[in-house]
């Protein structure tokens, strides 16, 4: 028993560097079950997918979380001036609250391939219609629900 | 005036005079038509390590290829030396080729599952691990001895549906990030991905020594690399599928010279 305490704690030990950020909760434990949703208008999500409002401090979080596919990697966001090299491979998120509502958002971070077929933009909230996903992500999706919230209520801050 | 002058005049020679020793070839031989080697995206400083053979790392690997291809080894007590003689000689122009199909296995086959089956069929040795030292110093041995050839890739006749496959491994989005070789490759190089800039993917210098590592590194290395980046199930290293997507990746290098050992971040 004491040598498997000592190996728990050395685990412990180790856990820092390769433990996933209480942000990707999602990505490890047991998978969410997947919310339901409904597309209004072609363009829209108007209904929020979960119960708690979108929290624009954790949602700055999750949109700049380095490990979990930041819209920084192809983005350029002029707010978020402290996060340096920025990508330049996608449109600029410059005036991002102030050109969209937060129901076009929804839909646009959910599945952005329902508007434009052929984007690069990954779908943050989609399990499907995907190849050869690896193993530890199957059934999952790249921001819980409550991420798709948290980065909404962020981006509509960008103005 | 006229002393600080001179001794400004003297400091600036002295910085834009390369070592001797530095390969540098002009910039213009890593393109060929609308293809760029992954030389052609790289800072300065990542060209200056791959120019100079004293300071670039993947040297190490070429060395210790030296001293592998020498040594004998397996049941029938010879090395590649023993057949192959002298690998300056006869191994000019053989990474040029490669992969390529072969008639023996009714497949693809690339360099280092070639020194593999040479290893086993000819000396009675062991085969290395893929991505072991071993077969990683071998192969950038034998690939450096064409360093500056042009890549040439045969994909005609039987290798046409191989080829065929890589093509479709390339244009395939995948994994939960759901994105393809080409969206970033194709359409992409030369933009910036976070801080970095997106190159061609091209293979030419390889093996390389890709820095983020810290050591020489195979091509389908790469390759598990870049599937797991984008969430997907990688192959296995040496499996058919990576290696008709080696042959693609080669052939769309065409032309490329070898640069064994780049030096890539």
């Amino acid at each position: 028993m004491v040598g498997l305490a000592a190996g728990v704690a050395a685990a412990q030990a180790q856990a820092p560097a390769t433990a996933p950020t209480p942000l990707q909760a999602h990505l490890t434990g047991p998978i969410p079950p997947l919310v339901k949703y409904e597309i209004v208008g072609n363009t829209t999500i108007p209904q929020p997918l979960t119960e708690r409002p979108g929290d624009p401090v954790r949602g700055r979080r999750v949109v700049t979380d380095a490990s979990n596919s930041t819209c920084l990697i192809c983005h350029e966001v002029p707010t978020l001036e402290e996060f340096p090299n920025q990508g330049k491979i996608a449109p600029s998120l410059e005036g991002l609250g102030s050109r969209y509502t937060a129901a076009e958002l929804r839909l646009r971070l959910v599945n952005p391939k329902l508007l434009v077929p052929d984007t690069m933009m990954p779908a943050y909230y989609r399990t499907e219609a995907l190849t050869r996903v690896q193993r530890q992500y199957v059934g999952r999706t790249i921001y819980s629900a409550q991420d798709i919230e948290d980065a909404i209520a962020f981006l509509m801050t960008i103005r | 005036m006229k002393a600080l002058l001179a001794l400004l005049a003297l400091v600036l020679a002295t910085a834009v005079t390369a070592p001797a020793h530095a390969q540098g070839w002009p910039l213009e031989r890593y393109t060929v038509e609308d293809r760029n080697s992954g030389y052609f995206y790289l800072g300065r400083q990542t060209r200056l390590l791959q120019d100079d053979d004293f300071q670039n790392p993947g040297m190490f690997a070429v060395d210790q290829g030296a001293a592998l291809w020498r040594r004998v080894d397996g049941t029938q007590g010879r090395s590649c030396q023993t057949c192959h003689q002298n690998a300056a000689d006869v191994m000019k122009g053989v990474a040029t080729r490669y992969p390529a199909y072969d008639a023996k296995s009714g497949g693809i086959i690339n360099l280092e599952l070639l020194i593999n089956r040479e290893r086993v069929e000819k000396m009675g040795a062991a085969p290395f691990a893929y991505e072991s030292p071993e077969l990683l110093a071998l192969t950038a041995y034998v690939s450096h001895q064409s360093r500056g050839m042009a890549k040439n890739i045969d994909i005609s006749g039987p290798a046409a549906p191989f080829f065929e496959q890589g093509k479709e491994f390339w244009n395939t989005r995948r994994g939960q990030i759901d994105i393809s070789c080409a969206m970033c490759h194709d359409d992409r190089a030369g933009m910036l991905l976070r801080g970095d800039v997106i190159s061609q993917g091209q293979t030419n210098g390889h093996p390389m020594y890709r820095l983020i590592w810290q050591s020489i590194s195979s091509t389908h290395r790469m390759f598990e690399w870049c599937n797991t980046s984008m969430r997907a199930e990688p192959y296995p290293l040496g499996s058919p599928e990576y290696l008709a997507l080696e042959l693609y990746v080669a052939w769309r290098g065409r032309g490329l010279p070898v640069e064994t050992p780049s030096v890539r971040k």
